[in-house]
């Protein structure tokens, strides 16, 4: 419970540091860069915002970590040929094709 | 490179390409089992990978073909062969999706990362995060971590495949689907966020029960 407090006041801080420093973007703004950062097409200015971010906040730091390693298991889970797929297509299907095309 | 390969300035796969061609072009049928063996295969795994049904991706690869073969004099080789039924495949594919498409679709919104009213990131902490290829060792956690992906909603799931595996580019997937670049961009985005979301019980701790 007090963990929980000190929390939110900590939250509240950043929320008003956040809100009043010009140089510093919200978490919520942070958001929409995510994309292009992790895709390497953010323009430099932006990036330079964008990292000013991430070395004030724990949250957006974490939340960019896990984000890239979903990125790397979706890819190489969604890359790797289905096991439900037998890697031998059936002849029938080949030559359902190849009567198909002599029609 | 060979004597010949230096001649010509082609290499023997894109002498064959074009041997191959010819063969299609000129309606011969040894050239056409050649061209159907040589590519059946992938575009079966990447049909099923789209509409996740195995009678369906045999018959998008079956139409793709027969697309293929009757659009064959149209092919002005800008590409390759490869690359030209790739895309016929996808289109195929995304048509049968929405002939299909399910009402009432799961909504993605709880998925996404949430904020307070003073725009703050709520994360618990992570502490230390593992390994992708740790955590995609064990067949257990694969097994997990595909059937989180597969919960992931059609149109989502479909722009990270087509984007993150397929490799394809965004102005290539917008014109797919049919929607702007910056909607494709939103929606990679939110299936990326939602994935790590659906994710998160293996990463913090290897089990999909918490």
């Amino acid at each position: 419970m007090a963990m929980a407090n000190i929390d939110r006041l900590r939250r509240l801080i950043k929320g008003k540091m956040q809100g009043s420093l010009p140089w510093l973007i919200t978490c919520r703004e942070f958001e929409a860069f995510v994309l292009d950062y992790h895709d390497g097409t953010l323009p430099e200015d932006q990036r330079h915002t964008f990292e000013r971010h991430l070395r004030f906040c724990r949250e957006c730091r974490e939340y960019l970590a896990a984000y890239r390693q979903s990125v790397e298991i979706g890819k190489s889970i969604l890359g790797a040929p289905e096991e439900t797929l037998p890697d031998d297509v059936p002849e029938d299907l080949i030559k359902a094709i190849l009567d198909a095309r002599r029609d | 490179m060979t004597k010949a390969e230096k001649k010509t300035g082609k290499t023997q796969a894109e002498r064959d390409e074009r041997s191959l061609l010819e063969g299609l072009r000129s309606g011969d049928p040894a050239s056409a089992e050649q061209f159907v063996r040589l590519h059946i295969g992938w575009m079966r795994q990447l049909a099923f990978r789209i509409v996740r049904d195995r009678s369906l991706a045999d018959d998008c690869v079956q139409e793709a073909f027969m697309k293929a073969f009757a659009k064959i004099g149209d092919f002005e080789g800008r590409s390759t062969l490869k690359t030209w039924v790739h895309r016929i495949t996808v289109n195929e594919a995304l048509m049968k999706l929405r002939s299909r498409r399910r009402a009432g679709e799961t909504s993605i919104d709880e998925l996404l990362p949430d904020f307070d009213a003073g725009d703050c990131r709520l994360e618990p902490s992570w502490g230390r995060l593992p390994d992708p290829l740790e955590v995609l060792e064990s067949e257990s956690m694969r097994d997990l971590a595909r059937s989180k992906i597969l919960e992931l909603p059609e149109n989502y799931r479909v722009v990270l495949l087509l984007r993150d595996i397929e490799e394809l580019s965004t102005k290539e997937v917008a014109e797919y689907l049919d929607i702007s670049e910056s909607n494709v961009k939103t929606r990679l985005h939110r299936a990326r966020s939602a994935l790590k979301t659906l994710l998160e019980p293996i990463l913090r701790g290897g089990h999909g029960d918490g």
